[in-house]
């Protein structure tokens, strides 16, 4: 065996790419507590001082601190950059997106005009040649996507009931096994590729042939990329590395690669964690280590996934506010034969909120089971308590489904790491397609060209009636919900063509394998409110009030009608309903590249942006006002408390929702325990009992409203520049979000205190 | 279920108490208090009547739905009001709790113990199926407990000693009130008090908050703590510290 891979056992990783065969041979479960944690070095200090420093002159300056606007960004763009030039010899972990720190490359790929706005609207005025170049000698990805799209699309898009569709940014959500670089080097991996290469196809060229080699070919080009990228911070990273330092550099490096290339919504990093251990663990015993310095390798590590940033456009920050970028990491989880895989990295991974205070990236996950080590649960819940700064996913519903190697791609969503690609494709509203489904296709929003409610969807019979009757309305919601699955399917078709077409993400794929497994990843929004709309129908009696049109744009309740969040079968088992009609009818279709459907309930922050879209709805929601995040129950429905309203988000089958379902639950500290021991086994006796029921996902923030309000109104306390929360799916800066969100989070967080 | 079952008057369920006995807890808040103390933060239970009347069988099932958030420590509270005013009830509630295998609480301020029957007999009965029980001390002296809650402290502190001669574990808690508990001469009696008791697992300091203010504007009762602040983070630390026998 190579003198790099001392020590390592196992077999069939060493010939093939098979980074899971190489864990699953290797790690070591740790079940001991966090007594054995190091504190932040001085290094680690010093540079995480100097980057807040940077963060504070970025927000002063109005969330941006510079654009690239004479480079266009790739890997090998931009010489070697550091946080601070005088301190370059303190980082153990190189290596920046552009030349300097936070500043934000240029990525006309995915569309010139949203590249040069995205500079235009931090001050910044990219060279006019760009301008001609990419729209005279070089098609962008936005552009072919408006080549192609019909005036129905055009239509839907305009109307918000799809909507934050991928055409304006890339679509992301691409994870590539970075632990690759670092157990292979790039040398093999190339030699792999060129196999791949060589066996592609039986000399007949179709259009599936030819594409893939075309693929196969950047990717090959990509990994030749890398390597110059990293010779230029001065490592060559065509062998694997030989120690713990090394492997963090070119796992990072790895995906560097991705972040100079692509400006993808979610640009993940995937489950490192108990990969890197294994180096550690082996220089910990060769003593070429100490548990100080690994500690400061995952600190510095973590610094610079703090650092990624990409310049987006106002409406991105609409949708996804907070500048997030889904570096999504996780720790924790079980391995297919009944060991967990909880490691001491995994400890090192949370201990970075300790050491360098809270923050919304990396978006740290914990794969959740009842089953895991106490001490980490416990762990886990006291890092949840002091910082609100990372998630819960349920191990035991995805492990049967993606087995024990996948990762996190996004906010909620599993990817089998290295294996899979998916094609994101943001989200359906199904709370306007109700109200299509009453009015006959009509927008009850937008208007035509002429002045009337515009005809988006089918002009199906409209209901005339001033009582909605429940049959009628399913039946027509069913139509309404046909058509729109349809129409949504056939433009993210579109959409994931132009992708690959146009912005092929080659450096993470070339991290993939060559014959990759495709999901396509759809999503619901508006949900909570449709559930509660049809039992308001179904329990209540629901009168319609329209305008001079005949158009219905109110409705009033007359009685009480049980609600979605409090357990109750009856709104729940519509809940179910919803989701699983939904997904049947997407699947229905084809979709590209013959990837496999799945669904979310999930909005990110654009349940702000979607409910401004949709008006008034018959469970009482008022027009235009913020939707409910994911598959949070709606704001004001829940009566029973939080676990009643933890058991109706648990019934929703995550089968029907491989995509995921997030939800998103803000407690008060004195009302979780009166003490930290009271507090933190609280927690994790709460995520015990939820996960074993069956859901998927869960957002714990911990803190009173006060500190919310008082954050929205002094933004300048130093304690809450780095004040984080959990949205739907992610963490962001409390203060970094729009204050229509503030506000919407607030509205939140005072009713689930009560 | 036969319609003579026995049944609770009920104000209101939460399914995450988390701060109501050991680890985390379904809570049944039943209606009717026959104090009155001045700082009640649930003045809507006060009234005995309730239109949502349940069976022991009904609220077991539903806290049964929680049962896997219970980990080993949770269970069930009845908080209220008072609950002993319902102790028929409660006796039922709890012993079919135990058939299922269900950790049992009372909150309680004890107001209606009494050594006469029938009650007695009854609160023994009731002492086989119930875990612990949380304790209010709402004021150490007896003029002073007539001020702040309209009743006498004697049967109270009776009630608290008959605990302690049978071994029923019990936690304290005492809520921390500006200008009327919040006084050392009178923490450092309840501490004496407390130190006669063998059964004693917990002793919480609750600071008073003025949160349930809303409900007797609601009620239209008039609020008499209206100008009486939260105590300082200080205060509720030395209050801890005597009640708890730290300080010398």
């Amino acid at each position: 065996m190579k003198n790099e891979w001392r020590g390592f056992k196992g077999t069939k990783w060493v010939d093939d790419v098979n980074v899971r065969d190489f864990i699953q041979n290797n790690y070591t479960p740790y079940e001991g507590d966090e007594s054995f944690l190091a504190d932040a070095t001085d290094a680690t200090n010093k540079l995480w001082g100097r980057l807040q420093e940077l963060q504070k002159e970025e927000r002063a300056n109005g969330g941006v601190l510079e654009c690239e606007t004479e480079v266009v960004s790739s890997l090998t763009a931009y010489g070697p950059g550091y946080i601070d030039e005088s301190m370059k010899d303190l980082e153990t972990v190189v290596g920046l997106q552009t030349d300097k720190p936070l500043k934000r490359a240029f990525m006309p790929y995915g569309g010139i005009k949203m590249a040069e706005q995205a500079a235009e609207t931090y001050g910044f005025k990219v060279n006019e040649k760009f301008h001609k170049i990419f729209t005279d000698y070089h098609k962008t990805h936005n552009q072919a996507v408006f080549d192609a799209y019909t005036p129905e699309m055009k239509a839907a898009r305009h109307s918000h009931i799809v909507t934050g569709l991928p055409d304006t940014y890339g679509r992301g959500r691409i994870v590539g096994d970075y632990r690759r670089v670092a157990l292979y080097g790039i040398d093999h991996l190339i030699a792999k590729k060129q196999e791949d290469f060589n066996n592609c196809g039986d000399g007949t060229m179709t259009d599936n042939v030819i594409r893939l080699r075309e693929e196969i070919a950047e990717q090959m080009r990509a990994l030749r990329g890398m390597k110059e990228m990293a010779a230029a911070y001065g490592f060559d990273i065509s062998a694997p590395a030989k120690n713990a330092r090394e492997a963090v550099q070119w796992l990072y490096f790895g995906y560097l690669a991705a972040i100079k290339t692509q400006n993808g919504a979610a640009m993940s990093v995937g489950r490192v964690s108990t990969f890197l251990d294994i180096y550690i663990e082996r220089d910990l015993k060769e003593g070429t280590l100490t548990e100080s310095e690994a500690q400061e390798l995952i600190d510095h590590m973590t610094m610079k996934f703090r650092m990624v940033k990409f310049a987006r456009i106002p409406s991105y920050n609409e949708l996804f506010s907070g500048d997030p970028v889904w570096a999504t990491l996780e720790v924790g989880g079980f391995g297919m034969d009944g060991r967990h895989m909880v490691t001491k990295n995994d400890y090192r991974f949370l201990h970075t909120l300790e050491n360098m205070g809270p923050s919304p990236e990396p978006n740290l996950t914990v794969l959740y089971t009842s089953k895991l080590p106490e001490n980490f649960k416990k762990y886990a819940a006291k890092i949840s308590v002091d910082t609100s700064s990372i998630q819960y996913e349920n191990d035991d519903v995805m492990r049967p489904v993606w087995g024990d190697d996948y990762s996190i791609c996004c906010c909620v969503s599993a990817t089998q790491t290295g294996k899979e690609m998916q094609f994101f494709g943001a989200r359906a509203n199904l709370a306007k397609c109700l109200l299509y489904a009453i009015n006959g296709g009509k927008d009850e929003k937008f208007l035509d060209k002429q002045g009337n409610h515009m005809q988006v969807g089918p002009e199906f019979a409209p209901i005339t009636s001033e009582y909605l009757d429940y049959d009628e309305v399913m039946h027509k919601y069913d139509l309404m919900m046909d058509w729109l699955a349809g129409l949504y399917v056939n433009i993210l078709n579109l959409i994931q063509y132009m992708h690959d077409k146009y912005y092929y993400e080659a450096a993470e794929m070339a991290l993939i394998d060559t014959n990759v497994r495709r999901t396509f990843a759809t999503g619901i929004a508006g949900f909570s409110h449709v559930v509660d709309s049809l039992c308001a129908i179904k329990y209540a009696k629901v009168k319609t009030v329209r305008d001079e049109s005949g158009l219905v744009t109110d409705y009033q309740i007359e009685g009480d009608f049980p609600k979605y969040g409090n357990d109750d079968e009856r709104a729940d088992e519509i809940a179910v309903w919803l989701l699983k009609t939904f997904m049947k009818k997407v699947e229905k279709h084809h979709t590209y590249r013959d990837s496999e459907p799945t669904t979310s309930i999930l909005t990110i922050t654009s349940n702000v942006v979607y409910g401004k879209a949709t008006g008034a709805l018959p469970d009482g929601r008022a027009a235009y006002k913020p939707f409910a995040p994911g598959a949070n129950p709606a704001y004001g429905a829940e009566k029973s408390g939080l676990l009643a309203s933890l058991n109706s988000v648990a019934k929703l089958p995550y089968e029907y929702a491989l995509d995921g379902i997030s939800n998103t639950q803000t407690i008060n500290p004195g009302a979780l325990g009166h003490t930290e021991e009271e507090r933190k086994n609280n927690l994790f006796h709460v995520l015990d009992g939820y996960f074993d029921k069956g859901a998927h996902h869960l957002n714990v923030n911990v803190f009173g409203v006060e500190k919310l309000k008082d954050a929205m109104e002094h933004p300048e306390k130093p304690e809450y520049a780095n004040f984080t929360i959990r949205v739907s799916g992610y963490a962001v800066k409390f203060i970094d979000l729009t204050r229509e969100q503030q506000l919407d989070v607030i509205s939140r967080t005072c009713h689930s205190q009560m | 279920m036969s319609d003579n079952a026995i049944k609770g008057a009920i104000h209101s369920i939460e399914t995450f108490g988390s701060v109501d006995g050991p680890g985390v807890r379904f809570v049944v808040f039943v209606k009717g208090c026959a104090l009155r103390c001045k700082y009640c933060h649930n003045v809507d239970t006060w009234d005995p009547h309730s239109d949502d009347m349940r069976t022991s069988d009904e609220i077991l099932d539903q806290a049964e739905r929680y049962r896997s958030y219970w980990g080993n420590d949770g269970g069930i509270t009845v908080s209220g009001g008072e609950p002993l005013l319902q102790i028929d009830f409660l006796i039922d509630l709890f012993k079919k709790a135990k058939e299922r295998g269900i950790n049992t609480c009372i909150d309680t301020a004890g107001q209606p113990f009494t050594r006469n029957e029938p009650f007695f007999g009854k609160f023994n009965e009731l002492m086989k199926y119930t875990d612990l029980l949380l304790v209010d001390i709402k004021h150490i002296d007896a003029e002073e407990h007539v001020k702040l809650t309209g009743k006498s402290n004697e049967n109270i502190k009776d009630f608290i000693k008959y605990l302690s001669e049978i071994g029923k574990p019990i936690w304290i808690r005492h809520v921390l009130v500006p200008t009327i508990t919040d006084n050392d001469e009178y923490l450092k009696r309840t501490r004496e008090f407390i130190e006669e008791l063998s059964n004693v697992e917990k002793i919480e300091v609750l600071p008073y908050h003025s949160m349930g203010e809303y409900k007797w504007e609601e009620l239209k009762i008039p609020y008499s703590l209206k100008n009486i602040e939260a105590p300082s983070q200080e205060r509720v630390i030395n209050a801890e510290k005597i009640l708890r026998g730290q300080l010398a």
